[in-house]
């Protein structure tokens, strides 16, 4: 066997779904959370849903779920040798990535306008499990969104590798795995959009 | 070992398909969550892990993976399915 | 060439960028032992105001310090990370015939991740406004509401977990991907089983403590409400999230144990280890059984009836396991030749202790008794046989196993059994007094005590000096044979696992060629010589 071992694509595919598992249990962590919060106050969260603007909520959740065709699009296109139809869809994930985070700018600016804020001045009047339902809104979302954030940079590197020929037909692990982690932000959107925006 | 199993490749059609039951997924929530409270929980509790489900199993590839590494996503999703479910062994049962 | 030869320019930055498994190892041995002398010398510093009963050596609010600091660093920075960074690191590419991990910049990555959390969670010692008063545990809503440096230490938890987490994510990859041919999951080495179980521990349950850990200081910061009950949130959440990953850390802790002594006993008593996939497959049940009981921890918090009878139930089951190895290691011992070296004398030690820690785990796990035992010095007692005379044990019983393996030297074995009953003296002295201490009512983490505790104190204090002494004397025969030692050569204890194939200290690619499998790991042949 040579020194350094040559490239392992399923111990690099299984390396990826480990870290992804890590991710699983972080927001993991903040769905419990959420459970045993809302469990206790089922009244204030459903009425407190139905401040979120559903519409944008929807809205992003299409952009998520067709940025994830884009991307799982993009593997395909690479393993087929179609590279600048790969790049197209690379790039169009990250187009919806951006369209995602600055829905998610207006949204949080409408709340924020509203006095909707941990220790804004509409909470303060509000039953007490409202205050907590928004505070694992906008801590779920914010921490959703900064995963968002990171995917979007990840497809901007994925972007110049593939322009650069580092991935490849025969040589896409990479982007496979960004595809995967991107995946995953979109599964815990899936889950976050009917705990806030639908429970109403 | 290296370029053996890069082979698979999803077709544009599968992953278009995908796309639309998911978007017909959460057309689907929505209008229920409109219903009643009900039908919001029951859909949100069904439809939702299929929507995910389809999501794993297509575009993030796992039903063309080794057995290996579907066994393992099942342990991390059992293990915080567990989690949530014994918590509310203490919050249900709470005087 | 030796790891330890000089690479490339040499020096110190060769070794903080090396990605060679063992080099890393090493650097993880260097670091813990400086940060486990300073969460000894709290602990000392602890004892120490107890010979008084009042008011003495350090302020109550230094005081709370102490043992939150104490127990942040021996937790965080020694106990979970100590066998799997550094021996795991070490030997489990050997073990399992691979010539490193799967992903050596991860593995160097954690290293950085490691160093980083730890020097944060000194500074949290000194800087601003004071070291953290919290117990290690940071419970809401002192947590939030203390004014100390509970955010820096705190995220310096959060740093120490990526590198547990990172840790985890490579041996599992290479335990998959890096055998040798020939090496089956059955033929692999129990320690590799222990890390195994281990690490998968680390991946699932580490990233629950992040988050807790974040939403700490993001109430510090934004006061958000999710704990505080006059905004609806619940304080008792904050424990559940906490324990779910707390308690699985002690098994982050005590499997890998567990693992380095089942390598050690098979060598020393001669003989192969005794129901091989009782005690592979009951590393597993350990890490499965020991993900449900968390809120053992919290049956006098409120949590329901429910809870209570249920987490009890599977506390008892999740012993069972664990038993299961002790029963196998007498059994291995039956019959078998047995030399008694310093790291066979440590590891039955680790037998023994355990056994005691584990026991009173299984009392203190019966909700009646844990009224009166939670929050005594009975717990502290506890988790000290546990974590102490277990883990920490087991970590110098590995220590001076395979210190020949690692840096070529042989040390001077009289020492090491001089420390060992220091030690073991000192130890009991120290805990079994606490335990007795606890069910007479001695509350933990309280500065002063009452009159009728103050021999207990005096009695535990003079075990604790006793206990340090003999570290020192380990320590420091170790540190002598570094550069005094005779020369070690491959096998100096005729262990028969791979490690002892390849030559003291390895060299940097462990094997020429990387061997072909064709038995279990524990086959002894009574003529080969030792």
């Amino acid at each position: 066997m040579s020194a350094a071992p040559h490239k392992d694509y399923q111990g690099a595919k299984i390396g990826m779904w480990l870290f992804l598992f890590t991710e699983l249990m972080l927001f993991g962590g903040l769905f419990v959370l959420y459970a045993g919060s809302r469990a206790l106050h089922p009244e204030e969260f459903h009425n407190a849903s139905r401040e979120l603007n559903m519409f944008l909520g929807v809205a992003n959740t299409a952009i998520l779920l067709t940025s994830s065709l884009f991307a799982a699009a993009a593997v395909t296109a690479i393993q087929r040798g179609s590279k600048k139809l790969a790049l197209w869809l690379v790039g169009l994930t990250i187009a919806c990535g951006a369209a995602f985070l600055a829905n998610k700018a207006v949204e949080w600016s409408q709340k924020f306008h509203h006095g909707i804020y941990p220790n804004g001045p509409a909470l303060a009047h509000s039953p007490p499990g409202e205050a907590v339902f928004f505070g694992l809104y906008f801590i779920m979302t914010g921490l959703h969104g900064l995963h968002i954030l990171a995917g979007t940079i990840l497809f901007g590197v994925m972007f110049v590798l593939l322009a650069r020929g580092r991935i490849r037909a025969d040589d896409h692990v990479l982007l496979e795995n960004s595809g995967l982690y991107w995946h995953l932000v979109d599964v815990i959107w899936i889950f976050l959009l009917p705990l806030f925006y639908l429970a109403a | 070992m290296m370029g053996q199993e890069q082979g698979h490749i999803i077709p544009y059609r599968t992953l278009l398909t995908v796309w639309a039951a998911l978007l017909a997924l959460t057309g689907l929530l929505v209008i229920a969550s409109r219903l009643s409270l009900g039908a919001a929980v029951w859909t949100m509790l069904t439809l939702t892990p299929v929507k995910a489900g389809l999501v794993f199993y297509f575009f993030m590839h796992l039903k063309y993976e080794r057995p290996l590494l579907k066994l393992m996503v099942f342990v991390a999703l059992s293990t915080l399915v567990t989690f949530i479910g014994m918590l509310f062994l203490d919050i249900s049962f709470r005087p | 060439m030796s790891y330890l030869d000089r690479q490339g320019r040499g020096g110190l930055w060769s070794w903080i960028t090396s990605t060679d498994h063992k080099r890393i190892g090493v650097l993880y041995l260097c670091v813990m032992t400086l940060l486990f002398w300073a969460g000894v010398s709290l602990g000392v510093v602890m004892r120490l105001k107890h010979l008084v009963a009042g008011d003495f050596f350090v302020s109550a609010q230094t005081y709370n310090a102490l043992f939150t600091v104490h127990g942040v660093i021996m937790i965080f920075m020694f106990v979970i990370p100590g066998l799997p960074a550094v021996f795991g690191n070490f030997f489990m590419p050997i073990l399992i015939g691979a010539r490193d991990v799967a992903f050596p910049r991860l593995n160097l990555l954690s290293w950085y991740c490691f160093v980083t959390g730890a020097g944060l969670a000194l500074l949290s010692l000194f800087a601003g406004h004071g070291a953290p008063d919290t117990g290690w545990t940071f419970y809401v809503p002192f947590s939030i509401r203390t004014g100390t440096n509970v955010s820096l230490a705190v995220f310096a938890a959060f740093v120490l977990g990526m590198s547990s987490i990172l840790t985890g994510l490579n041996f599992i990859t290479t335990i998959h991907r890096l055998r040798a041919p020939g090496m089956t999951w059955h033929r692999m080495p129990l320690f590799v089983w222990a890390i195994y179980s281990t690490a998968w521990i680390q991946v699932l349950v580490t990233p629950i403590i992040g988050i807790t850990l974040v939403l700490v200081i993001l109430e510090r910061f934004f006061n958000v409400g999710i704990f505080d009950p006059s905004k609806g949130g619940d304080p008792l959440l904050y424990q559940h999230m906490f324990w779910i990953y707390s308690h699985p850390a002690v098994y982050i802790m005590i499997v890998p144990a567990m693992g380095a002594v089942t390598e050690i006993i098979p060598t020393f008593a001669r003989k192969s280890i005794f129901g091989y996939k009782a005690i592979a497959y009951s590393s597993i049940a350990i890490a499965a059984f020991g993900s449900v009981v968390w809120a053992h921890h919290m049956f006098t918090s409120g949590i329901s009836d429910t809870a209570g009878f249920v987490f009890s139930l599977l506390t008892f089951i999740v012993a069972v396991p664990s038993a299961i190895k002790v029963f196998n290691w007498t059994a291995t011992l039956y019959k078998g030749s047995i030399e008694m070296a310093p790291a066979m004398l440590f590891a039955l030690t680790f037998v023994f202790l355990f056994a005691v820690g584990g026991l009173t785990g299984i009392i203190q796990g019966a909700l009646g008794i844990n009224v009166h035992l939670h929050d005594t010095y009975w717990i502290v007692g506890h988790f000290h046989y546990v974590m102490f005379g277990g883990t920490g044990f087991a970590f110098f019983a590995a220590l001076l196993y395979w210190f020949p393996k690692m840096f070529g030297r042989m040390y001077d074995p009289k020492p090491a059994y001089a420390a060992w009953l220091l030690m073991f003296t000192g130890f009991n002295l120290l805990y079994f007094t606490f335990l007795v201490m606890g069910a007479q009512g001695m509350p933990r983490r309280y500065y002063a005590h009452l009159p009728q505790f103050h021999t207990g104190h005096l009695i535990a204090t003079g075990g604790s000096w006793l206990l340090v002494a003999g570290l020192m004397v380990l320590f420091g025969n170790l540190i002598v044979a570094l550069r005094k030692g005779r020369k070690a050569e491959a096998n100096p204890w005729g262990g028969i696992t791979l490690e002892w194939r390849i030559p003291s200290p390895p060299p940097t690619e462990n094997f020429a060629e990387i061997p072909v499998i064709t038995t279990g790991p524990y086959v002894f042949n009574p003529t080969r010589p030792g």
